[in-house]
């Protein structure tokens, strides 16, 4: 790892201003991806900012159909949350999968979404549920945040504050995880709210995604077999040493099978 | 360079680290704790597993800066003189381990499954959580059995 200038901060605005004054700076969620990328001196920011000291940023609410969940929650705090198991089970039991204990207890859900790694397991959670990102700035829909492989909507200065879930009748996240780091080999989450049915899709192509074919193909109905009308287009899939195209094709719809079942 | 101060098992300590100094480098070559072990580096093997504010986190995938005031709790600050700790004791009768390089760490993280789960662990339980800590040697069945007799023993009914 270079060498790099550390800021502590304690509020949103001091973080800012430190990532204006900072040469090539970033912010520092739970470093449970940025230290390791750092190590392999695939990033050496001049600055990193450290967001661990900034209270504003913890915490979970749950109120008027709506969890909310502070940008430096970690996912140990969501997983164990009577709040969050009570309101959309599937999401504490999503943050509960996440790695391994040690990494929940320092990884976070804003460190997540804004790293956006192609096989983390939060953004299908903010598409399939429709949640809102809410920033320093602005708020950002769940479906407009995710722009790419490792790209989101943020600006450079742009911090999370809190991501806002709206509670479903019912929602399920089914991963096939690779065996040794525990990320989405595919990973699918569903979530039925009122006639509609969302489906989000991870793990299986460059960036998370909502999955319209097979929520056209359930048609707002909680109904597995009806997922096999669907067609998954293998050419946008990922392919790699963990899988081949075709079979994380072929997992999209396994997956997301089992979620529909698991909703019912 | 930064200074940074922090309790280790107990008793106030500082130094003066870069800002990329990593947590375990911290406590093994400043403060000569080389109980903590540095195995992949990667976070992903657990030997480097200690309590940070009571919770366990991967020691080498956490800047020293980032413990500043923070309380630690590494292997050498579980047994009490002479007489180990329960989960210790609890390795040693049930021969959970064989080369001991990853023992430090299953233990840390056996002390946190027990914070999390209580003292009666079942065996599902325990793999499950041992996930993000690697053995080489035992296959992991009497590290399993160490883990749920340490449990039952912290909770006095050994």
């Amino acid at each position: 790892m270079y060498e790099f200038s550390y800021k502590n901060v304690d509020s949103v605005s001091a973080a800012v201003e430190a990532m204006q004054a900072a040469d090539d700076g970033k912010f520092l969620a739970g470093g449970q991806t940025m230290l390791p990328t750092m190590k392999h001196r695939l990033a050496s920011p001049s600055d990193i900012i450290d967001l661990g000291g900034i209270d504003e940023l913890k915490g979970i609410s749950v109120n008027a159909g709506t969890v909310t969940i502070g940008a430096m929650t970690t996912h140990g705090e969501v997983a164990a949350s009577a709040d969050v198991q009570n309101a959309i089970p599937a999401l504490a039991k999503l943050a509960g999968n996440i790695g391994d204990p040690a990494v929940r207890n320092r990884g976070t859900i804003g460190g997540s979404i804004a790293n956006n790694d192609p096989a983390a397991d939060y953004p299908s959670a903010v598409i399939a549920l429709g949640a809102t990102v809410k920033t320093n700035q602005r708020e950002i829909a769940g479906d407009d945040f995710f722009t790419g492989m490792f790209e989101t909507a943020l600006a450079e200065d742009e911090i999370i504050v809190s991501v806002s879930f709206p509670v479903a009748e019912s929602a399920a996240y089914m991963k096939f995880e690779n065996p040794a780091s525990r990320y989405a080999i595919v990973g699918v989450f569903v979530a039925k709210t009122g006639g509609s049915v969302r489906v989000a899709v991870t793990g299986a192509t460059p960036c998370a995604h909502r999955a319209l074919r097979i929520e056209e193909a359930l048609n707002g109905e909680l109904n597995s077999a009806a997922v096999d009308a669907a067609e998954i287009p293998v050419e946008k899939m990922n392919s790699d040493i963990h899988a081949s195209a075709e079979y994380r094709a072929h997992l999209v719809k396994v997956m997301a099978k089992r979620a529909v079942e698991a909703c019912v | 360079m930064m200074n940074i101060s922090m309790t280790v098992n107990g008793s106030p300590v500082s130094g003066e680290v870069e800002s990329r100094t990593l947590l375990v480098h911290f406590l093994r070559e400043q403060l000569r704790l080389t109980g903590t072990h540095v195995g992949c580096d990667t976070s992903q093997c657990g030997a480097c597993v200690i309590h940070v504010n009571g919770k366990s986190v991967k020691s080498c995938t956490m800047l020293a800066v980032q413990a500043d005031g923070a309380e630690v709790t590494t292997i050498e600050g579980l047994a009490d003189g002479a007489e180990l700790h329960p989960m210790q004791q609890a390795f040693m009768d049930d021969h959970g381990l064989q080369c001991g390089f990853c023992t430090p760490g299953m233990i840390m993280s056996a002390l946190d499954i027990v914070n999390r789960n209580g003292n009666d662990l079942d065996e599902e339980t325990v793999r499950k959580e041992l996930e993000g800590n690697i053995c080489r040697c035992t296959g992991y069945h009497n590290i399993v059995k160490s883990v749920q007799a340490g449990a039952k023993a912290m909770g006095g009914n050994s």
